[in-house]
C-alpha cells in the first residue's frame, strides 16, 4: 500500500522507475540541506549586520540576566561535580603508577581546556538555547514576529541581536565559573578525600597548565556561545505551525547546537593548538 | 454608510499580477487589484485560498514570487527591509489572534509603536495609550494586565488600538471577527466602520464572515483556492459591491454567500474516491 506522500506520483513498478525515484528522493534531501544551510548563512549575516547598530539597552539587559546570571547556579553545580568525578575516575590509574600527585595537572588541564567550556556550552544550549527556540517559535506561530515587523521594528534587531550579544558576552563568564568550580571540586576531592599532598598537587598543576590553556578554553567558549544563539534563534524563526512545531524547534535547537559545539571544539582545538605551537617555536627561536 | 465605489479617487494600493509560491505550493496566481483612497475592501474566500497571504504581501511582510505591489506609487517589491520598515508606519495591521506580545503588558503593547517611532514623554505617551484604549471601549485599568489575562474580544480590541495608535492611512484586518460571539463580532464591525470614517482611512478586511462583509464593505473581492481552478481561470471570482453579491450568477460565489456545502461535499467525495483507488 502506498503512503499518502506517494499519491502525487504515478505508481512505479519497474526497476528503472524505482531507481529514478530513489535518486530524486536523495536529490531532494540534498537540495533541502543546501537550501537550509544557505538560509542559515543569510540569517547569521543579517544578525551580524544588525549587531553593528547596537540594539536598545531595554532589550539587551533582560537577556543578559536570563542567559548569564540565571545560568550561574546550574553551571557552578555541574562544574563542581565534573571536577570531583575527574578526580574519582583518574585516581585509580594514576595511583597504580605512583603518580597521584600529577592528578592536579590532569584535572585542571582537562577542565580549563576542554570540559569547562564544553560543559558551560552544553548547559547553555540545554537551558537557554531550547528556551529561546521555544519562545521565538511561539512568537512566530502566534504571528508576534510578523506583528513586530508590521510596526516597523526589525525582528532580527529586536529579538535576535540582544540574545546573540548576551550569549557572546555571558558564556566566557559562565565558562570561567565552570572552570573555577571544577578546579575547586577537583581540589576538594583529591586533597580532602583522597589525601593527596596539597603542595605537590598544585606545584604539578602550575608546571603543566599555562595561561594559554586557560585562554584557549575561553576563546572556544565565545564561538560556542555565538553558535548556540544563532542555531536557537534560527530554529525559532523557522518554526513550523502548532505546538508540535514549537516542540520540534526546541529539540532541534539543542541537538544541532550540541553537534555544532563538538565539531567546533575539534577544529578550534586543532587551530589553537597549532597557534600555540608556532608561538612556542617562535619563543624558543628567539632565545 | 456609503456603498458606492469611490470613483476617480487616487489609487492607494495597486496589486499588479502578483503570484506567490511556497515550495511547490502555488497560493496566488496573477492577482491584480486597485484600491482607491478611503475605500473599505473586503477580501472573501474559503480557508486556504490565499487571502491572508495577499494581505501580508500588501504590507511587504511576504515578498511575492512574481508581480508588484505599489503603495502610493512606491513599488514595495524593490525596497530594502529598512525602507519598508519606514513605510510600514503608514500601515496598521490587526492580526487574526491579535498577536499581542506576551511578555509586555497591555499598556506596553499599545505603546510599542510609539516607543519605536515617536519621541515623547512618559505622561504624554500614557495619555495617548489610554485615549486609544478608550476609543475601542476598554477601561484604564486594563493597561497593567498581561495579554493572557484578557478575553478573546478584549485582545482583538487591544490589537486594534495598537494598530491605530500611529494614525495609519491603511488598516488591514486579518479575520477580525473569527472566534468571537455575535455581539462582540458586531462591536468589532462597528469599530472597523468608525475607523474607516476617521479621516481618509483605507481598509482591507480579510474575512469569511458574511455579516462582517455586508456591514463594513464598500467593495467585495472574492478569491478562490487555486487547487480547484483550471490553469487559465482567474483567481478573483467576484469583484463588486455588497448588493451585487445577491444577484451574481456564479455558482461558487452564491454557495459561499449562502454557506452551502452541497457542491463542495461532492467534490470532496470524488477526491476521496480517487485516493482510495490509487492506494489499492
Amino acid at each position: 500500500m502506498a503512503s499518502v506522500a506517494d499519491l502525487g506520483r504515478p505508481p512505479s513498478h519497474s526497476f528503472i522507475d524505482r531507481l529514478t525515484n530513489w535518486i530524486a528522493d536523495w536529490g531532494q534531501v540534498f537540495i533541502e540541506g543546501i537550501t537550509a544551510l544557505g538560509k542559515f548563512g543569510l540569517f547569521v549575516w543579517r544578525t551580524l549586520a544588525w549587531t553593528i547598530q547596537l540594539p536598545k539597552s531595554e532589550t539587551i539587559f533582560p537577556n543578559f540576566y536570563s542567559i548569564g546570571v540565571s545560568s550561574l547556579p546550574v553551571v557552578a553545580l555541574t562544574g563542581t561535580f565534573i571536577g570531583m568525578v575527574l578526580a574519582v575516575q583518574s585516581y585509580a590509574q594514576f595511583a597504580q603508577m605512583g603518580l597521584e600527585t600529577r592528578l592536579g595537572a590532569v584535572i585542571n588541564m582537562t577542565l580549563v581546556r576542554e570540559l569547562g567550556p564544553v560543559l558551560a556550552a552544553t548547559m547553555l544550549a540545554g537551558r537557554v538555547g531550547s528556551a529561546m527556540a521555544a519562545e521565538l517559535g511561539t512568537m512566530r506561530v502566534t504571528e508576534q514576529i510578523d506583528a513586530l515587523a508590521s510596526m516597523g521594528a526589525n525582528p532580527i534587531r529586536y529579538l535576535v541581536v540582544p540574545r546573540f550579544l548576551a550569549c557572546l558576552f555571558m558564556i566566557p563568564a559562565l565558562t570561567a565559573m565552570a572552570d573555577f568550580m571544577g578546579v575547586a571540586g577537583g581540589h576538594f576531592y583529591s586533597v580532602w578525600v583522597l589525601g593527596i599532598d596539597i603542595h605537590h598537587y598544585w606545584s604539578n598543576s602550575a608546571a603543566f597548565v599555562t595561561t594559554f590553556d586557560l585562554f584557549q578554553g575561553l576563546i572556544k567558549s565565545v564561538f560556542f556561545g555565538s553558535a548556540i544563539s544563532m542555531v536557537a534563534c534560527y530554529q525559532g524563526f523557522n518554526c513550523d505551525a502548532g505546538a508540535e512545531g514549537v516542540g520540534r524547534a526546541a529539540t532541534a535547537s539543542f541537538v544541532y547546537s550540541f553537534v555544532v559545539i563538538l565539531i567546533l571544539d575539534l577544529f578550534l582545538g586543532i587551530l589553537l593548538e597549532s597557534i600555540n605551537q608556532s608561538i612556542e617555536t617562535a619563543g624558543t627561536g628567539l632565545m | 454608510m456609503t456603498n458606492e465605489r469611490p470613483e476617480g479617487r487616487d489609487i492607494l494600493v495597486k496589486v499588479d499580477n502578483v503570484s506567490m509560491q511556497f515550495g511547490a505550493n502555488l497560493v496566488l496566481r496573477d492577482v491584480s487589484l486597485e484600491i482607491p483612497v478611503g475605500q473599505t475592501l473586503v477580501l472573501l474566500g474559503e480557508s486556504g485560498c490565499g487571502k491572508t497571504v495577499l494581505l501580508k504581501t500588501i504590507i511587504g511582510l511576504i515578498r511575492p514570487t512574481r508581480g508588484h505591489v505599489m503603495f502610493n506609487g512606491i513599488d514595495l517589491t524593490t525596497l530594502s527591509e529598512k525602507e519598508i520598515s519606514v513605510l510600514r508606519l503608514r500601515f496598521g495591521f490587526v492580526f487574526q489572534n491579535a498577536a499581542l506580545f506576551d511578555s509586555l503588558t497591555v499598556g506596553q503593547n499599545v505603546a510599542f509603536p510609539l516607543r519605536q517611532h515617536r519621541k515623547m514623554g512618559a505622561d504624554e505617551m500614557r495619555e495617548l495609550v489610554l485615549e486609544n484604549l478608550a476609543a475601542v471601549g476598554l477601561p484604564d485599568d486594563v493597561i497593567f494586565k498581561k495579554p493572557a489575562e484578557l478575553s478573546g474580544g478584549m485582545r482583538k480590541r487591544v490589537g486594534l488600538a495598537r494598530a491605530l495608535i500611529l494614525n495609519p492611512e491603511l488598516v488591514l484586518y486579518d479575520e477580525p471577527t473569527t472566534g468571537l460571539d455575535p455581539i462582540m463580532a458586531d462591536v468589532i464591525n462597528e469599530l472597523i466602520l468608525r475607523t474607516s470614517r476617521r479621516g481618509m482611512v483605507t481598509s482591507i478586511v480579510v474575512t469569511h464572515d458574511m455579516a462582517t462583509a455586508r456591514k463594513v464593505a464598500d467593495r467585495i473581492v472574492m478569491l478562490f483556492p487555486l487547487s480547484r481552478l483550471e490553469p487559465n481561470e482567474p483567481q478573483i471570482i467576484f469583484d463588486g459591491s455588497p448588493d451585487q453579491l445577491d444577484t451574481v450568477r456564479d455558482r461558487r460565489v452564491r454557495q459561499f454567500v449562502k454557506g452551502e456545502a452541497g457542491q463542495r461535499m461532492m467534490e470532496m467525495r470524488a477526491t476521496a474516491g480517487q485516493l482510495i483507488n490509487k492506494t489499492e
